[in-house]
Protein backbone atom coordinates (compact mmCIF):
# COMPACT_ATOMS: atom_id res chain seq x y z
CA UNK A 1 0.00 0.00 0.00
CA UNK A 2 1.36 3.39 -0.91
CA UNK A 3 0.26 6.14 1.07
CA UNK A 4 0.58 10.02 0.01
CA UNK A 5 -0.83 12.49 2.91
CA UNK A 6 -2.11 16.04 0.93
CA UNK A 7 -1.15 17.60 4.15
CA UNK A 8 2.72 16.80 3.46
CA UNK A 9 2.71 15.96 -0.74
CA UNK A 10 1.20 18.83 -2.84
CA UNK A 11 -1.54 17.96 -4.89
CA UNK A 12 0.65 18.13 -8.07
CA UNK A 13 3.32 15.46 -6.73
CA UNK A 14 0.28 13.32 -5.82
CA UNK A 15 -1.44 13.16 -9.48
CA UNK A 16 2.21 12.88 -11.16
CA UNK A 17 3.05 9.94 -8.85
CA UNK A 18 -0.24 8.12 -9.65
CA UNK A 19 0.02 9.08 -13.34
CA UNK A 20 3.54 7.13 -13.06
CA UNK A 21 2.04 3.72 -12.92
CA UNK A 22 2.30 1.64 -15.87
CA UNK A 23 -0.18 -0.62 -17.23
CA UNK A 24 2.02 -3.38 -15.50
CA UNK A 25 2.73 -1.92 -12.58
CA UNK A 26 2.99 -3.76 -8.64
CA UNK A 27 2.39 -1.19 -6.87
CA UNK A 28 -1.82 -1.20 -7.09
CA UNK A 29 -2.94 0.14 -4.12
CA UNK A 30 -2.71 3.65 -3.10
CA UNK A 31 -4.57 5.65 -0.94
CA UNK A 32 -4.50 9.64 0.08
CA UNK A 33 -4.68 11.16 3.23
CA UNK A 34 -6.07 14.24 4.26
CA UNK A 35 -8.02 15.14 1.06
CA UNK A 36 -9.91 18.18 2.70
CA UNK A 37 -11.61 19.04 -0.26
CA UNK A 38 -9.06 19.29 -2.48
CA UNK A 39 -9.52 19.85 -6.36
CA UNK A 40 -8.38 17.24 -8.86
CA UNK A 41 -7.81 14.72 -6.62
CA UNK A 42 -6.53 11.14 -9.03
CA UNK A 43 -7.47 13.06 -11.90
CA UNK A 44 -6.75 11.54 -15.28
CA UNK A 45 -5.33 8.56 -14.13
CA UNK A 46 -4.41 5.45 -17.19
CA UNK A 47 -3.30 1.92 -14.96
CA UNK A 48 -5.54 -0.67 -13.42
CA UNK A 49 -4.76 0.79 -9.89
CA UNK A 50 -6.96 0.95 -6.81
CA UNK A 51 -6.59 4.25 -5.07
CA UNK A 52 -9.30 5.14 -1.64
CA UNK A 53 -9.36 8.81 -0.82
CA UNK A 54 -9.81 9.24 2.61
CA UNK A 55 -12.16 11.96 3.30
CA UNK A 56 -14.46 14.75 0.99
CA UNK A 57 -12.88 16.10 -2.25
CA UNK A 58 -13.46 19.13 -4.10
CA UNK A 59 -13.74 19.66 -8.05
CA UNK A 60 -13.20 16.92 -10.48
CA UNK A 61 -12.22 13.99 -8.24
CA UNK A 62 -11.15 11.09 -10.50
CA UNK A 63 -11.94 12.78 -13.31
CA UNK A 64 -11.17 11.29 -17.21
CA UNK A 65 -10.38 8.13 -15.20
CA UNK A 66 -9.15 5.58 -17.39
CA UNK A 67 -9.21 1.77 -15.96
CA UNK A 68 -8.24 2.95 -12.22
CA UNK A 69 -10.63 2.07 -9.52
CA UNK A 70 -11.09 5.23 -6.95
CA UNK A 71 -12.58 4.58 -3.74
CA UNK A 72 -13.46 7.68 -2.14
CA UNK A 73 -14.63 7.71 2.06
CA UNK A 74 -16.30 11.14 2.21
CA UNK A 75 -18.60 13.24 -0.14
CA UNK A 76 -17.47 14.31 -3.27
CA UNK A 77 -17.79 17.75 -4.90
CA UNK A 78 -18.96 19.13 -8.48
CA UNK A 79 -17.74 17.21 -11.79
CA UNK A 80 -17.14 13.64 -9.68
CA UNK A 81 -15.87 11.53 -12.17
CA UNK A 82 -16.15 13.90 -15.17
CA UNK A 83 -15.65 12.28 -18.66
CA UNK A 84 -14.91 9.13 -17.12
CA UNK A 85 -13.64 6.23 -20.22
CA UNK A 86 -13.50 3.32 -18.04
CA UNK A 87 -12.62 1.69 -14.65
CA UNK A 88 -14.98 2.32 -11.30
CA UNK A 89 -15.52 5.10 -9.00
CA UNK A 90 -16.90 4.62 -5.73
CA UNK A 91 -18.14 7.91 -3.52
CA UNK A 92 -18.99 6.57 0.09
CA UNK A 93 -20.84 9.91 1.40
CA UNK A 94 -22.68 12.43 -1.03
CA UNK A 95 -22.02 13.60 -4.54
CA UNK A 96 -22.28 17.16 -5.78
CA UNK A 97 -23.26 19.01 -8.98
CA UNK A 98 -22.59 17.13 -12.60
CA UNK A 99 -20.92 13.65 -11.22
CA UNK A 100 -20.18 11.91 -14.02
CA UNK A 101 -20.89 13.99 -16.37
CA UNK A 102 -20.07 13.29 -19.94
CA UNK A 103 -18.79 9.85 -19.06
CA UNK A 104 -17.93 7.82 -21.91
CA UNK A 105 -17.50 4.19 -19.88
CA UNK A 106 -16.87 2.67 -16.18
CA UNK A 107 -19.19 2.80 -13.52
CA UNK A 108 -19.88 5.26 -11.10
CA UNK A 109 -21.41 4.12 -7.78
CA UNK A 110 -22.89 6.82 -5.38
CA UNK A 111 -23.94 5.25 -2.31
CA UNK A 112 -25.53 8.75 -0.68
CA UNK A 113 -27.50 11.66 -2.91
CA UNK A 114 -26.37 12.72 -6.04
CA UNK A 115 -26.89 16.35 -7.06
CA UNK A 116 -27.96 18.36 -9.32
CA UNK A 117 -27.10 17.49 -13.51
CA UNK A 118 -26.27 13.90 -12.29
CA UNK A 119 -25.04 12.27 -15.93
CA UNK A 120 -26.01 15.43 -17.94
CA UNK A 121 -24.33 14.43 -21.17
CA UNK A 122 -23.21 11.33 -20.38
CA UNK A 123 -22.40 8.80 -23.41
CA UNK A 124 -21.85 5.97 -22.36
CA UNK A 125 -21.09 5.89 -18.73
CA UNK A 126 -23.22 3.48 -15.99
CA UNK A 127 -23.98 4.91 -13.05
CA UNK A 128 -26.21 3.88 -9.78
CA UNK A 129 -26.81 6.49 -7.45
CA UNK A 130 -28.14 4.29 -3.94
CA UNK A 131 -30.22 7.67 -2.91
CA UNK A 132 -31.60 10.54 -4.80
CA UNK A 133 -30.57 12.41 -7.50
CA UNK A 134 -31.51 16.23 -8.07
CA UNK A 135 -33.04 18.79 -10.95
CA UNK A 136 -31.63 18.27 -14.46
CA UNK A 137 -30.32 14.82 -13.96
CA UNK A 138 -29.27 12.98 -17.25
CA UNK A 139 -29.73 16.20 -18.87
CA UNK A 140 -29.14 15.72 -22.83
CA UNK A 141 -27.81 12.26 -21.95
CA UNK A 142 -26.58 9.99 -25.13
CA UNK A 143 -25.64 6.64 -24.34
CA UNK A 144 -25.31 4.68 -20.93
CA UNK A 145 -27.66 3.76 -17.82
CA UNK A 146 -28.74 5.65 -14.78
CA UNK A 147 -29.80 3.94 -11.54
CA UNK A 148 -31.40 5.94 -9.11
CA UNK A 149 -32.60 4.12 -6.21
CA UNK A 150 -34.50 6.66 -4.35
CA UNK A 151 -36.23 9.94 -5.96
CA UNK A 152 -35.20 11.93 -8.66
CA UNK A 153 -35.64 15.31 -8.55
CA UNK A 154 -37.38 17.97 -11.61
CA UNK A 155 -36.47 17.89 -15.66
CA UNK A 156 -35.51 14.26 -15.46
CA UNK A 157 -34.37 13.18 -18.48
CA UNK A 158 -34.59 16.40 -20.36
CA UNK A 159 -33.88 16.29 -23.90
CA UNK A 160 -32.67 12.56 -23.78
CA UNK A 161 -31.06 11.11 -26.68
CA UNK A 162 -30.99 7.18 -25.69
CA UNK A 163 -29.38 6.79 -22.55
CA UNK A 164 -31.47 4.29 -20.44
CA UNK A 165 -33.07 5.76 -16.88
CA UNK A 166 -33.99 3.60 -14.01
CA UNK A 167 -35.37 5.17 -10.82
CA UNK A 168 -37.15 3.23 -7.86
CA UNK A 169 -38.69 6.41 -5.95
CA UNK A 170 -40.68 9.16 -7.00
CA UNK A 171 -39.35 11.28 -10.15
CA UNK A 172 -40.93 15.06 -9.56
CA UNK A 173 -41.13 15.70 -12.93
CA UNK A 174 -39.84 14.37 -16.32
CA UNK A 175 -38.09 16.54 -18.77
CA UNK A 176 -38.70 17.61 -22.39
CA UNK A 177 -38.94 14.03 -24.18
CA UNK A 178 -38.82 11.75 -21.45
CA UNK A 179 -41.25 9.22 -20.98
CA UNK A 180 -41.76 6.03 -19.01
CA UNK A 181 -41.60 2.92 -20.30
CA UNK A 182 -42.28 -0.74 -20.21
CA UNK A 183 -39.76 -2.76 -18.46
CA UNK A 184 -38.62 -5.61 -20.63
CA UNK A 185 -36.77 -8.89 -19.93
CA UNK A 186 -33.76 -7.43 -20.87
CA UNK A 187 -33.72 -4.31 -18.61
CA UNK A 188 -34.47 -6.65 -15.93
CA UNK A 189 -31.31 -8.31 -16.32
CA UNK A 190 -29.29 -5.43 -16.67
CA UNK A 191 -30.95 -3.53 -13.91
CA UNK A 192 -29.78 -6.70 -11.60
CA UNK A 193 -26.31 -6.76 -12.94
CA UNK A 194 -25.83 -3.31 -12.22
CA UNK A 195 -27.57 -3.04 -9.03
CA UNK A 196 -25.56 -5.93 -8.06
CA UNK A 197 -22.38 -4.33 -8.99
CA UNK A 198 -22.98 -1.22 -7.18
CA UNK A 199 -23.72 -3.25 -4.13
CA UNK A 200 -27.17 -1.79 -3.76
CA UNK A 201 -29.80 -3.54 -2.09
CA UNK A 202 -32.72 -3.25 -4.41
CA UNK A 203 -35.13 -5.72 -6.94
CA UNK A 204 -35.11 -4.42 -10.32
CA UNK A 205 -38.75 -5.09 -10.71
CA UNK A 206 -39.35 -2.02 -8.17
CA UNK A 207 -37.92 0.83 -10.85
CA UNK A 208 -39.60 2.52 -13.70
CA UNK A 209 -37.84 3.02 -16.73
CA UNK A 210 -37.19 6.33 -18.75
CA UNK A 211 -36.57 7.11 -22.04
CA UNK A 212 -36.02 8.95 -25.16
CA UNK A 213 -39.60 9.84 -26.79
CA UNK A 214 -37.32 10.60 -29.85
CA UNK A 215 -39.27 13.46 -31.03
CA UNK A 216 -36.65 15.92 -30.91
CA UNK A 217 -34.70 13.95 -33.07
CA UNK A 218 -35.92 16.01 -36.66
CA UNK A 219 -37.05 19.50 -37.26
CA UNK A 220 -40.58 19.92 -36.20
CA UNK A 221 -42.14 23.38 -36.42
CA UNK A 222 -44.00 22.41 -32.86
CA UNK A 223 -40.41 22.27 -31.70
CA UNK A 224 -39.52 25.80 -32.16
CA UNK A 225 -40.06 29.17 -30.43
CA UNK B 1 -17.01 32.79 -9.92
CA UNK B 2 -16.80 34.54 -6.57
CA UNK B 3 -16.48 33.09 -3.35
CA UNK B 4 -18.57 32.80 -0.32
CA UNK B 5 -18.65 32.29 3.59
CA UNK B 6 -21.26 32.73 5.92
CA UNK B 7 -21.03 31.25 9.62
CA UNK B 8 -23.71 31.56 12.75
CA UNK B 9 -22.79 30.66 15.77
CA UNK B 10 -24.91 28.90 18.32
CA UNK B 11 -23.03 27.99 20.91
CA UNK B 12 -21.18 31.74 22.97
CA UNK B 13 -18.42 30.06 23.37
CA UNK B 14 -17.26 30.09 19.87
CA UNK B 15 -17.65 34.07 19.75
CA UNK B 16 -14.07 34.95 20.49
CA UNK B 17 -13.08 32.93 17.75
CA UNK B 18 -15.74 33.55 15.01
CA UNK B 19 -13.04 36.76 13.34
CA UNK B 20 -10.33 34.03 13.01
CA UNK B 21 -13.00 31.32 11.81
CA UNK B 22 -14.23 33.13 8.98
CA UNK B 23 -11.23 34.75 8.21
CA UNK B 24 -9.92 30.84 7.63
CA UNK B 25 -12.82 30.09 5.22
CA UNK B 26 -12.25 32.93 3.53
CA UNK B 27 -8.63 33.08 2.53
CA UNK B 28 -9.51 29.24 1.70
CA UNK B 29 -12.23 30.53 -0.86
CA UNK B 30 -9.28 33.41 -2.46
CA UNK B 31 -8.79 31.39 -5.51
CA UNK B 32 -12.31 32.05 -6.45
CA UNK B 33 -12.29 35.82 -6.73
CA UNK B 34 -9.25 38.10 -6.77
CA UNK B 35 -10.89 41.49 -6.90
CA UNK B 36 -12.40 42.65 -3.92
CA UNK B 37 -12.92 41.28 -0.34
CA UNK B 38 -15.13 41.77 2.48
CA UNK B 39 -16.52 40.77 5.12
CA UNK B 40 -19.80 41.73 7.67
CA UNK B 41 -19.21 40.84 11.67
CA UNK B 42 -22.08 40.67 14.34
CA UNK B 43 -20.23 41.78 17.66
CA UNK B 44 -21.69 43.39 20.55
CA UNK B 45 -24.42 45.70 20.73
CA UNK B 46 -24.54 48.72 23.36
CA UNK B 47 -27.89 49.59 24.78
CA UNK B 48 -29.59 52.74 22.65
CA UNK B 49 -26.35 53.01 20.63
CA UNK B 50 -25.69 51.71 17.14
CA UNK B 51 -22.69 51.71 14.53
CA UNK B 52 -21.84 53.62 11.28
CA UNK B 53 -18.93 52.39 9.92
CA UNK B 54 -17.40 54.36 7.25
CA UNK B 55 -14.41 53.92 4.57
CA UNK B 56 -12.18 56.44 3.64
CA UNK B 57 -8.77 56.14 0.74
CA UNK B 58 -7.70 59.44 3.05
CA UNK B 59 -8.03 57.68 6.35
CA UNK B 60 -6.23 60.13 8.26
CA UNK B 61 -7.35 63.54 7.24
CA UNK B 62 -11.00 62.35 7.38
CA UNK B 63 -11.52 60.31 10.50
CA UNK B 64 -9.25 63.13 12.65
CA UNK B 65 -11.54 64.54 14.78
CA UNK B 66 -14.37 63.35 13.16
CA UNK B 67 -15.60 62.03 16.33
CA UNK B 68 -15.84 65.84 17.65
CA UNK B 69 -17.34 67.29 14.68
CA UNK B 70 -19.77 64.57 13.92
CA UNK B 71 -21.07 64.54 18.46
CA UNK B 72 -21.21 68.47 17.97
CA UNK B 73 -22.99 68.26 14.39
CA UNK B 74 -25.60 66.00 16.22
CA UNK B 75 -25.42 66.86 19.65
CA UNK B 76 -24.76 63.64 21.30
CA UNK B 77 -21.85 61.76 21.91
CA UNK B 78 -20.10 60.08 19.74
CA UNK B 79 -17.13 57.83 19.97
CA UNK B 80 -14.61 56.71 16.91
CA UNK B 81 -12.80 53.43 16.29
CA UNK B 82 -10.40 53.17 12.96
CA UNK B 83 -8.98 50.43 11.95
CA UNK B 84 -7.03 51.14 8.42
CA UNK B 85 -9.29 52.70 5.84
CA UNK B 86 -12.69 51.75 8.14
CA UNK B 87 -13.67 53.67 11.07
CA UNK B 88 -16.74 52.34 13.51
CA UNK B 89 -18.58 55.52 14.48
CA UNK B 90 -21.06 54.66 17.75
CA UNK B 91 -23.38 56.64 18.32
CA UNK B 92 -27.08 56.65 19.75
CA UNK B 93 -29.42 54.60 17.97
CA UNK B 94 -31.91 57.11 16.49
CA UNK B 95 -29.55 59.06 15.49
CA UNK B 96 -27.82 57.29 12.24
CA UNK B 97 -29.59 58.77 9.58
CA UNK B 98 -28.82 61.95 10.85
CA UNK B 99 -25.51 61.11 11.42
CA UNK B 100 -25.25 59.79 7.53
CA UNK B 101 -26.57 62.84 6.55
CA UNK B 102 -23.83 65.51 8.19
CA UNK B 103 -21.40 63.03 7.45
CA UNK B 104 -21.71 63.88 3.78
CA UNK B 105 -20.73 67.52 4.73
CA UNK B 106 -18.55 67.51 7.67
CA UNK B 107 -15.99 64.75 5.88
CA UNK B 108 -17.47 64.79 1.95
CA UNK B 109 -14.17 61.55 1.54
CA UNK B 110 -16.35 59.10 3.68
CA UNK B 111 -18.36 56.65 2.24
CA UNK B 112 -20.36 54.85 4.63
CA UNK B 113 -20.08 50.73 4.19
CA UNK B 114 -22.45 49.30 7.01
CA UNK B 115 -25.04 50.46 9.75
CA UNK B 116 -27.31 49.24 12.69
CA UNK B 117 -27.24 48.14 16.39
CA UNK B 118 -24.40 45.25 15.86
CA UNK B 119 -23.20 45.09 12.39
CA UNK B 120 -19.58 46.36 11.13
CA UNK B 121 -18.37 45.78 7.43
CA UNK B 122 -14.93 45.67 6.30
CA UNK B 123 -14.19 45.78 2.86
CA UNK B 124 -11.44 46.61 -0.19
CA UNK B 125 -9.81 45.96 -3.21
CA UNK B 126 -7.36 42.86 -3.01
CA UNK B 127 -7.26 39.47 -2.00
CA UNK B 128 -8.86 38.02 1.53
CA UNK B 129 -5.40 37.32 3.38
CA UNK B 130 -4.66 41.53 2.75
CA UNK B 131 -7.85 42.57 3.68
CA UNK B 132 -9.00 40.57 6.95
CA UNK B 133 -5.22 41.03 8.34
CA UNK B 134 -5.48 45.07 7.14
CA UNK B 135 -8.95 45.49 9.26
CA UNK B 136 -7.48 42.53 11.46
CA UNK B 137 -10.67 40.55 11.61
CA UNK B 138 -9.42 37.50 13.38
CA UNK B 139 -9.39 39.00 16.56
CA UNK B 140 -12.65 39.98 16.01
CA UNK B 141 -15.66 38.42 18.10
CA UNK B 142 -19.13 38.23 17.17
CA UNK B 143 -22.46 36.03 16.92
CA UNK B 144 -22.27 35.72 13.06
CA UNK B 145 -20.58 36.87 10.04
CA UNK B 146 -19.83 36.77 6.17
CA UNK B 147 -17.53 37.12 3.85
CA UNK B 148 -17.10 37.79 0.25
CA UNK B 149 -14.09 37.12 -2.37
CA UNK B 150 -14.92 39.15 -5.37
CA UNK B 151 -14.77 37.79 -9.07
CA UNK B 152 -16.02 41.13 -10.74
CA UNK B 153 -18.90 40.79 -13.54
CA UNK B 154 -20.97 43.46 -13.57
CA UNK B 155 -19.46 46.60 -12.22
CA UNK B 156 -16.27 47.66 -11.88
CA UNK B 157 -13.51 46.64 -9.05
CA UNK B 158 -13.69 49.42 -6.26
CA UNK B 159 -14.23 49.70 -2.78
CA UNK B 160 -17.83 49.91 -3.06
CA UNK B 161 -18.16 47.41 -5.65
CA UNK B 162 -16.96 44.78 -2.88
CA UNK B 163 -19.39 42.82 -1.23
CA UNK B 164 -21.28 42.45 1.30
CA UNK B 165 -24.07 45.18 0.51
CA UNK B 166 -25.90 46.67 3.40
CA UNK B 167 -28.96 48.57 2.38
CA UNK B 168 -30.54 48.08 5.67
CA UNK B 169 -30.32 48.96 9.58
CA UNK B 170 -28.03 45.23 10.13
CA UNK B 171 -28.64 43.77 7.00
CA UNK B 172 -26.07 43.08 4.54
CA UNK B 173 -26.22 40.42 1.35
CA UNK B 174 -23.44 38.84 -0.33
CA UNK B 175 -23.71 36.98 -3.94
CA UNK B 176 -21.82 34.77 -5.98
CA UNK B 177 -23.46 35.23 -9.51
CA UNK B 178 -25.21 37.96 -11.99
CA UNK B 179 -28.27 39.03 -11.95
CA UNK B 180 -29.55 40.22 -15.41
CA UNK B 181 -32.30 42.87 -14.53
CA UNK B 182 -30.69 44.79 -12.30
CA UNK B 183 -30.89 47.92 -14.10
CA UNK B 184 -35.16 47.93 -14.58
CA UNK B 185 -35.60 46.89 -10.77
CA UNK B 186 -32.80 49.95 -9.79
CA UNK B 187 -35.40 52.19 -11.51
CA UNK B 188 -38.09 50.30 -10.10
CA UNK B 189 -36.64 50.64 -6.93
CA UNK B 190 -36.10 53.95 -7.05
CA UNK B 191 -39.53 55.13 -7.45
CA UNK B 192 -39.93 53.47 -3.61
CA UNK B 193 -37.77 55.88 -2.59
CA UNK B 194 -34.80 53.18 -2.65
CA UNK B 195 -31.66 54.57 -3.88
CA UNK B 196 -28.30 52.34 -4.79
CA UNK B 197 -24.87 53.98 -4.36
CA UNK B 198 -23.01 52.35 -7.52
CA UNK B 199 -24.10 50.00 -10.65
CA UNK B 200 -23.48 46.84 -8.91
CA UNK B 201 -26.01 43.91 -9.64
CA UNK B 202 -25.77 42.35 -6.18
CA UNK B 203 -26.32 46.13 -4.58
CA UNK B 204 -29.83 45.86 -6.38
CA UNK B 205 -30.70 42.46 -4.86
CA UNK B 206 -29.69 43.83 -1.60
CA UNK B 207 -32.00 47.20 -1.72
CA UNK B 208 -34.42 44.42 -3.26
CA UNK B 209 -34.69 42.45 0.30
CA UNK B 210 -34.57 45.63 2.13
CA UNK B 211 -37.22 47.55 0.35
CA UNK B 212 -39.58 44.42 0.73
CA UNK B 213 -38.85 44.14 4.58
CA UNK B 214 -39.61 47.62 4.92
CA UNK B 215 -43.04 47.09 3.52
CA UNK B 216 -43.85 44.82 5.91
CA UNK B 217 -42.54 41.35 4.46
CA UNK B 218 -39.86 38.90 6.90
CA UNK B 219 -36.72 38.05 5.70
CA UNK B 220 -38.27 35.09 4.82
CA UNK B 221 -40.57 36.03 2.46
CA UNK B 222 -38.33 38.73 1.02
CA UNK B 223 -36.11 35.79 0.15
CA UNK B 224 -39.48 34.10 -1.28
CA UNK B 225 -40.53 36.74 -3.73
CA UNK B 226 -36.86 37.26 -4.26
CA UNK B 227 -37.06 33.70 -6.19
CA UNK B 228 -39.91 35.52 -8.81
CA UNK B 229 -38.14 39.18 -9.05
CA UNK B 230 -34.68 38.71 -9.50
CA UNK B 231 -33.99 37.26 -12.87
CA UNK B 232 -30.22 35.70 -13.46
CA UNK B 233 -27.97 33.59 -11.19
CA UNK B 234 -27.63 33.81 -7.73
CA UNK B 235 -26.50 32.08 -4.60
CA UNK B 236 -27.24 34.27 -1.40
CA UNK B 237 -26.01 34.67 1.89
CA UNK B 238 -27.65 37.35 3.92
CA UNK B 239 -27.15 38.12 7.52
CA UNK B 240 -29.67 40.33 9.97
CA UNK B 241 -29.44 41.37 13.50
CA UNK B 242 -30.15 38.46 14.96
CA UNK B 243 -30.75 35.81 11.53
CA UNK B 244 -28.99 34.26 9.18
CA UNK B 245 -30.22 33.08 5.40
CA UNK B 246 -29.54 31.38 2.67
CA UNK B 247 -31.25 31.01 -0.84
CA UNK B 248 -30.38 29.92 -4.36
CA UNK B 249 -32.00 30.80 -7.67
CA UNK B 250 -34.11 27.68 -9.40
CA UNK B 251 -30.99 26.63 -11.73
CA UNK B 252 -28.78 26.41 -8.72
CA UNK B 253 -25.48 26.04 -10.87
CA UNK B 254 -23.79 28.77 -7.87
CA UNK B 255 -22.24 26.23 -5.88
CA UNK B 256 -23.27 25.94 -2.32
CA UNK B 257 -22.63 23.62 0.52
CA UNK B 258 -23.60 24.38 4.57
CA UNK B 259 -23.01 22.19 7.59
CA UNK B 260 -24.80 22.48 10.90
CA UNK B 261 -23.83 21.34 15.04
CA UNK B 262 -24.99 21.81 17.35
CA UNK B 263 -22.62 25.21 17.71
CA UNK B 264 -23.14 26.12 14.49
CA UNK B 265 -24.23 26.78 10.88
CA UNK B 266 -21.55 26.79 8.40
CA UNK B 267 -21.92 28.17 4.77
CA UNK B 268 -19.04 27.63 1.68
CA UNK B 269 -19.23 27.81 -1.62
CA UNK B 270 -16.79 24.48 -1.12
CA UNK B 271 -16.73 22.31 0.93
CA UNK B 272 -12.77 22.82 1.51
CA UNK B 273 -13.93 26.31 3.05
CA UNK B 274 -15.10 24.28 5.80
CA UNK B 275 -12.75 22.10 6.66
CA UNK B 276 -10.61 24.12 9.55
CA UNK B 277 -14.67 24.49 11.56
CA UNK B 278 -14.80 22.47 15.03
CA UNK B 279 -16.28 19.13 14.83
CA UNK B 280 -17.09 19.09 10.91
CA UNK B 281 -16.43 15.41 10.51
CA UNK B 282 -19.48 14.83 12.29
CA UNK B 283 -21.58 17.79 10.91
CA UNK B 284 -24.68 17.39 8.94
CA UNK B 285 -23.12 18.66 5.41
CA UNK B 286 -25.64 19.21 2.78
CA UNK B 287 -26.14 21.24 -0.31
CA UNK B 288 -28.93 23.83 -0.38
CA UNK B 289 -31.58 22.91 -2.66
CA UNK B 290 -32.39 25.50 -5.33
CA UNK B 291 -35.52 27.77 -5.05
CA UNK B 292 -35.45 27.32 -1.50
CA UNK B 293 -35.24 29.18 1.21
CA UNK B 294 -32.94 28.26 4.71
CA UNK B 295 -33.45 30.44 7.25
CA UNK B 296 -31.83 30.61 11.58
CA UNK B 297 -32.56 33.40 14.14
CA UNK B 298 -31.14 33.23 17.47
CA UNK B 299 -34.26 32.65 18.68
CA UNK B 300 -35.09 29.34 16.48
CA UNK B 301 -31.70 27.60 16.46
CA UNK B 302 -33.15 24.94 13.92
CA UNK B 303 -33.42 25.85 10.29
CA UNK B 304 -37.10 27.65 9.08
CA UNK B 305 -36.89 26.18 5.31
CA UNK B 306 -39.17 26.87 3.13
CA UNK B 307 -39.65 25.65 -0.63
CA UNK B 308 -41.03 28.56 -2.98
Amino acid sequence: MQTLDLAQTPLRELNAALHAQASQTNQTAWQVLNPQGAHAIACGLDAPIEVTVKGSTGYYCAGMNKHATVHIEGSAGPGVAENMMSGTVVIEGDASQYAGATGHGGLLVIKGNASSRCGISMKGIDIVVHGNVGHMSAFMAQSGTLVVCGDAGEALGDSLYEARLFVRGSVKSLGADCVAKEMRPEHLTLLANLLARAGADARPEEFTRYGSARKLYHFDIDNAY
Amino acid sequence: MCGIVGLFLKDPALEPELGALLTRMLVTMSDRGPDSAGLAIYGAEAPGLAKLTVQSDTPEATFAGLDTDLGAALGVPVTLRARSTHAVLNLPEGQLDTARAALATLRPAARVMGRGRTIEIYKEVGLPRDVAARFDIASMSGTHGIGHTRMATESAVTTLGAHPFNTGPDQCLVHNGSLSNHNSLRRKLRHHGILTETENDTEVGAAYLTWRMQTGATLGAALTTALRDLDGFFTFVVGTRDGFGVVRDPIACKPAVMAETDQYVAFGSEYRALVDLPGIQTARVWEPEPATVYFWTRDTPSPAQKAA
